[in-house]
């Protein structure tokens, strides 16, 4: 079975197919015995039964001949496993962070994406985390998944062989908006690729020289959008549509108070979501220290006192 | 049926003699085995409702995708519910809290439980748990979200009222390792003379193991929803990184009880189906030892295989391969339980009544999730399809498919005994008929969906996966409708249906040798056993 090996979605397909094969041979075989001897052995044409206690070879076979089969079905299990977590030399290394609720996809020249962006024919080896709870990084299409965890880094790799779009899932559930954290995959030619690889790192050069982007377009890119709107509509955050110079009312170390929203409360809010928890909404906002710099956040806040 | 009705009525039956107490006190306070494994059964019956009720709105609302009757959080709810419900107050108890202290003294020959006053206390404790549960529903902040699994780190931070459903599920916990201890000690003392290890009902040897199973892992769910509720009133961290805790120690110790918990909820069931094949069958059953080592085997390789939860959750590649192995034997005992049974029906006297209707479906479709079983413990197919509805499907297919059908059996086999009248046979068969189909079409499209990527608890999918849902929910109303039919036709029948007699069916285990429903203290002596439970000579 490991020479047939070449990706991820060849390995399972293979091995789920070997199971298969067996387990619809026996669910058949088992069903089809007892129907049949609940039909030949019926009281009407058998009126006398007989006991019969047992019959050790035949619970021998039955014991012996089950465990070589699920021997055989652990080792193919395992050895497609072993091909599914060796990262071949060569492979493209890219992050991806869980948040609540999307993913971020971070390139070794810096540039970040919502949606993971691969060239075809290249082994991608994905490094995961999680900024807040779990999450699991799943790709049908490719028969993979690794949860996220906060804290930890774990990996899983792939070999995009066919150019197209490619569904991907959050497979652990982290929340209200659990199932609305869907990406995609885009395997393209790897001259695409470079095209736009190369496009979004002079984007990102730009920035850094540049002064920093509107507020608008970093509230998009650092995930805030997921959760708080700029037009008023509650969703799982408060919304930021009128919130600079509001008075409002926050739990802090399980009292309420009431505080007015000035650029110390929002910086703060931003660094440190836990202090001061907003009545009325749960306190699950992780802190995105390391997510915004000093610059970026200033630019939020004037982004903000004008969301009137 | 009537047969044998002239012996029955013999002094007074455990419904007549209530004690000093009338009326609902006779019950609530009662001690007798009999009377509090009824009550347990009438509270299953409440729990099972209204775990069923969300089960069908979830459904409902994934008839299409997008919005359909609630939101997404009342939807997380709503399964959240449904699990908790389903697993801690209806199928963890499930068959030996109700058929179990109903028949464990009276299969073994006893006049009740070792401790009839801590029976009366698990009972109470159940309910306890089971009110805070649904409490948690309407107080604090909105209902629980989590999951009946209540993973950390967002069973930390979720603002819902998770704590409560914590505490309740902490609560049941020692409801189930007090009805473990009672029953291995009453399995150990009061057997009657001449019923030695080897001359018990098959059931009594399904009950012990999973009495054991209870004693053992249920103090680790205990400690884990304590520590749950002290990371969340105290800020400890336990299981939240930000705090310095780790969320895969919390899945281990979820785990270590979670998956023996299986093992509670589907070796009784096993005993039910073996109780009912020989008596059906007129013969006595195949590989008797085989049968009930299995049930040791399986409870006892059960306690390590927990790992099998956490293929994709960053546990260290070896660790998967040891608990992949280990899963895999766990498979063979149960295996060699589904041979037995086949081979008991070889060359007997069959006669397919609804107890053993129940119990051949149940073969079939516990096949089916035994066998899509080994499918989820191979590693390589684990990997994609962990946290799917293929897992849903399966475990549908293993709890309800497996337990449920086999309690529905039990419930046919033995009613007679506990109520002393008999069901229409013509309604359970139509009931049966609409479960079955109902059941199937409701949860063999999951295992497709599942396969094609849909991953489980979503609230919203994507268009592609449409066609299945529909028909998942459409299932989903033949089963409610299997149900509810099943249910009249008992509650009609305890009142309304003909008189039983002692032994309708020709058993030969204890319990039919004393009147239907059983007298206070279940036999006037004490029986001598001479032979072993299934002798039709």
């Amino acid at each position: 079975m490991n020479s047939a090996n070449f990706n991820s979605t060849a390995t399972v397909n293979n091995v789920f197919l070997f199971m298969l094969v067996i387990s619809v041979f026996l669910l058949v075989a088992i069903t089809v015995t007892m129907i049949y001897f609940v039909f030949r052995y019926n009281r009407k044409k058998n009126p006398t039964p007989k006991n019969i206690e047992s019959h050790l070879m035949l619970e021998i076979t039955w014991i012996v001949v089950p465990t070589l089969l699920v021997l055989a079905m652990f080792y193919y299990g395992w050895s497609g496993f072993k091909f599914m977590r060796t990262v071949p030399e060569g492979a493209m290394t890219v992050k991806a962070t869980g948040r609540m609720w999307s993913w971020q996809f971070t390139y070794d020249n810096g540039i970040k994406s919502g949606e993971l962006n691969v060239p075809l024919g290249r082994p991608v080896r994905l490094l995961i985390t999680s900024q807040d709870v779990l999450h699991s990084l799943f790709i049908p299409a490719f028969r993979i998944k690794e949860d996220a965890v906060p804290g930890m880094e774990t990996h899983l790799w792939f070999l995009p062989d066919k150019a197209g779009e490619y569904d991907l899932f959050c497979s652990e559930y982290c929340g209200v908006n659990h199932s609305s954290m869907v990406s995609k995959v885009i395997v393209m030619t790897a001259d695409n690729f470079e095209a736009w690889y190369e496009a979004g790192e002079k984007a990102e050069g730009a920035k850094k020289e540049a002064p920093v982007p509107q507020g608008a377009q970093l509230l998009e890119e650092k995930g805030c959008l997921d959760c708080h709107t700029t037009d008023g509509t509650i969703e799982t955050g408060p919304s930021f549509k009128g919130l600079f110079g509001k008075k409002t009312i926050v739990i802090t170390g399980g009292k309420e108070r009431e505080v007015i929203a000035d650029d110390m409360y929002l910086k703060n809010s931003i660094l440190h979501p836990d202090r001061d928890v907003v009545k009325g909404f749960p306190d699950i906002m992780p802190s995105q220290e390391d997510n915004v710099s000093e610059k970026e956040i200033n630019e939020i806040i004037t982004y903000l006192k004008g969301l009137k | 049926m009537g047969e044998n009705s002239e012996s029955a009525m013999q002094g007074k039956n455990f419904y007549e003699s209530g004690g000093t107490r009338k009326g609902i006190l006779s019950w609530i306070f009662t001690t007798d085995h009999k009377r509090i494994g009824m009550l347990y059964l009438a509270s299953l019956f409440i729990f099972f409702t209204a775990g069923a009720s969300f089960g069908l709105l979830m459904r409902l609302e994934l008839i299409a995708p997008g919005k359909t009757i609630v939101t997404a959080s009342t939807y997380n709810s709503f399964f959240t519910l449904h699990g908790v419900i389903m697993i801690f107050l209806f199928i963890i108890p499930g068959i030996p809290v109700s058929l179990g202290n109903f028949f464990l003294p009276l299969q073994i020959g006893a006049r009740d439980v070792a401790f009839p006053r801590i029976n009366l206390f698990s009972w109470w404790l159940y309910m306890t748990g089971g009110i805070l549960a649904l409490l948690s529903l309407f107080t604090g902040d909105g209902p629980p979200d989590t999951g009946w699994t209540f993973y950390a780190p967002y069973s930390i931070r979720t603002g819902t009222n998770v704590s409560l459903a914590v505490f309740a599920a902490f609560i049941l916990g020692f409801s189930s390792i007090l009805t473990g201890l009672n029953f291995v000690t009453t399995v150990h003392r009061l057997r009657a003379p001449g019923m030695s290890w080897f001359r018990m009902p098959l059931f009594v040897w399904s009950l012990y193991a999973t009495a054991w199973v209870q004693v053992l892992a249920t103090p680790i769910l205990g400690i884990t929803l304590l520590l749950i509720i002290i990371e969340r009133f105290f800020g400890v961290g336990f299981f939240d990184p930000s705090k310095g805790g780790d969320p895969i120690l919390y899945q281990h110790l979820f785990w270590i009880y979670s998956h023996p918990a299986v093992y509670i909820m589907i070796v009784p069931a096993m005993g039910v189906v073996t109780e009912i094949i020989p008596v059906f069958a007129r013969r006595t059953v195949f590989g008797y030892k085989a049968i009930a080592f299995s049930s040791l085997g399986i409870a006892a390789v059960g306690f390590f295989v927990w790992g099998h939860h956490m293929f994709t959750s960053g546990i260290s590649d070896t660790s998967k391969a040891i608990f992949s192995l280990l899963t895999f034997l766990v498979a063979i005992p149960s295996g060699i339980k589904v041979f037995n049974w086949v081979a008991s029906l070889y060359r007997g006297s069959i006669k397919v009544d609804t107890p053993l209707l129940f119990v051949i479906s149940f073969v079939f479709l516990f096949c089916i999730g035994g066998l899509t079983g080994l499918i989820n413990g191979t590693l390589a197919t684990n990997i994609h399809i962990h946290g799917t509805h293929f897992i849903v499907a399966h475990f549908h297919y293993v709890m309800f498919g497996g337990t449920a059908f086999a309690f529905f059996a039990g419930l046919h086999y033995w009613f007679p005994k506990m109520c002393g009248r008999m069901y229409s046979e013509a309604r359970a068969k139509t009931a049966w008929f609409f479960l079955f189909i109902g059941f199937n079409i409701l949860y063999f499209p999951m295992f497709i969906v599942g396969w094609q990527g849909m991953p489980r608890r979503y609230y919203d999918y994507l268009p592609m996966f449409h066609t299945l849902n529909l028909i998942s929910t459409i299932g989903s109303w033949i089963l409610a409708a299997g149900l509810i039919l099943m249910f009249v036709n008992l509650i009609r029948s305890i009142t309304k249906g003909e008189k039983a007699g002692s032994n309708p069916w020709k058993g030969t285990t204890l319990e039919w040798t004393v009147p239907s429903p059983p007298p206070a203290e279940n036999f006037d002596e004490i029986p001598v056993v001479t032979h072993g439970p299934y002798t039709y000579e």
